[in-house]
């Protein structure tokens, strides 16, 4: 395969994230050991989501996968699912904005659930915002030339990988409802959104099957979008039983249901 | 009074006569739709992933029916299991409905999305037409199946 186009990543990309995904798996336990004192235990399958939701988002960000994901579409595919579907979902199981308030004093507490109830956050995690800044920045990324430039510059590449993981986040904790969350909207909506937010993900690998972005063999791009379609239906799998399951909860006989 | 609660408890049946229609239908679509991508894509390999001669508004149809399909066939076993703990699961006309699911998505498929969106065939480089056929008689015949089925689990209710 031959991307003359490539320039390499620099250094300080893969160096930066490993500082931060080590900052992440230590300073999780740390606060959470640190508010047992005062509160309920923190239970331990929250530290196992976090850890493995580093670890995923890690292996997507440093190391083998993503060498070769610069010169592999099949590899790049497959660090995306990492980082954009799996990541998200694991991470927001770790519940890090209840364990972020449940450290913060009262004051700086209370100002960023101000913060979370202000109107902004309101409009940018309504679902259907969340799944335009997921799926469309996906769009933008494939089917322009985005794609080309991210591979020639450390700059470009890094915001694209964080605008990818933090939209994955945003999507999958706007649909779900995990972690804390101040505004909430009805199951019947979040079901609409998802269901066409995942069926833009199919059309947009089909798309990726005819027409690889540039510089991709024909090969590797098939390869590369069957691992988007298949890959991202297994998660989609996981996403479609925990939203059915929380309705589930959510409408138990006897229980006085909660609106939304 | 009575005639209150009478009328409360009348609702309520209505209710979950209809949450049981829908758990089925959902049910059946989805498992149709799981059957299809099983038994055509995968095992077969009679259909493609991707003909490339679909048109775009087929790519398009094809992947939000396949969502609604994946998100039917799940949320369609969540309401079984609601319907369950309710204990209002009227088993006779769940599985009507499901098979009316099957043949309506069956049908769907066959019409709208193989000749209206042509999104792919049932199977390339042969002579099309008696696949085409059997398997729209196919969709039409569980779809049949399904009303026969409502129909006498109705019946035995009354009776």
């Amino acid at each position: 395969m031959i991307h003359h186009y490539l320039g390499s990543i620099e250094p300080w990309f893969q160096l930066t994230a490993a500082l931060l995904l080590a900052w992440a798996l230590m300073f999780y336990p740390m606060l959470s050991i640190w508010t047992n004192e005062r509160y309920r235990k923190w239970p331990m399958h929250r530290y196992i989501f976090w850890f493995a939701g580093v670890i995923a988002a890690g292996a997507s960000l440093v190391g083998p996968l993503a060498d070769k994901a610069h010169t592999s579409f099949s590899a790049h595919m497959t660090g995306h699912l990492l980082l954009g579907m799996l990541a998200p979902l694991l991470l927001l199981h770790g519940k890090p904005l209840t364990l972020v308030m449940r450290g913060l004093p009262t004051t700086s507490a209370r100002r960023l659930s101000r913060l979370l109830n202000s109107r902004f956050i309101a409009v940018a995690s309504h679902p259907a915002s969340t799944a335009l800044l997921n799926f469309g920045g996906l769009f933008i990324l494939y089917r322009t030339d985005l794609f080309v430039l991210m591979h020639q510059s450390t700059g470009v590449y890094a915001l694209v990988h964080i605008h990818i993981l933090l939209a994955g986040y945003m999507f999958t904790w706007s649909i779900l409802y995990t972690d804390l969350t101040a505004h909430r909207h009805s199951f019947r909506l979040r079901a609409a959104v998802l269901i066409m937010a995942l069926a833009s993900h199919k059309v947009l690998a089909k798309s990726l099957y005819a027409m690889p972005p540039a510089g991709i063999t024909t090969s590797d791009g098939e390869m590369g979008a069957l691992i988007m379609y298949y890959g991202g239906d297994v998660i989609d799998l996981a996403l479609i039983i925990l939203f059915c399951y929380s309705w589930y909860k959510a409408t138990a006989p006897g229980r006085i249901v909660r609106a939304i | 009074m009575a005639s209150k609660e009478q009328a409360i408890t009348d609702e309520t049946a209505h209710t979950l006569q209809k949450r049981n229609f829908w758990s089925g239908i959902l049910f059946g679509i989805g498992s149709m739709a799981f059957v299809d991508e099983v038994i055509f894509h995968q095992l077969l390999q009679w259909h493609h992933f991707y003909d490339l001669a679909t048109p775009q508004i087929g790519i398009f149809a094809d992947g939000l029916l396949n969502s609604f399909a994946w998100f039917a066939a799940i949320g369609g076993l969540f309401m079984f299991a609601d319907l369950r703990r309710r204990q209002a699961v009227r088993m006779r006309y769940w599985i009507a409905s499901a098979l009316m699911g099957a043949g309506a998505f069956q049908l769907f498929d066959g019409i709208i999305d193989h000749k209206v969106f042509r999104t792919h065939q049932v199977r390339y480089q042969v002579e099309l037409w008696p696949y085409d056929l059997s398997w729209n008689l196919f969709g039409a015949a569980l779809l049949i199946a399904g009303l026969f089925l409502a129909k006498s689990a109705k019946e035995r209710r009354s009776a």
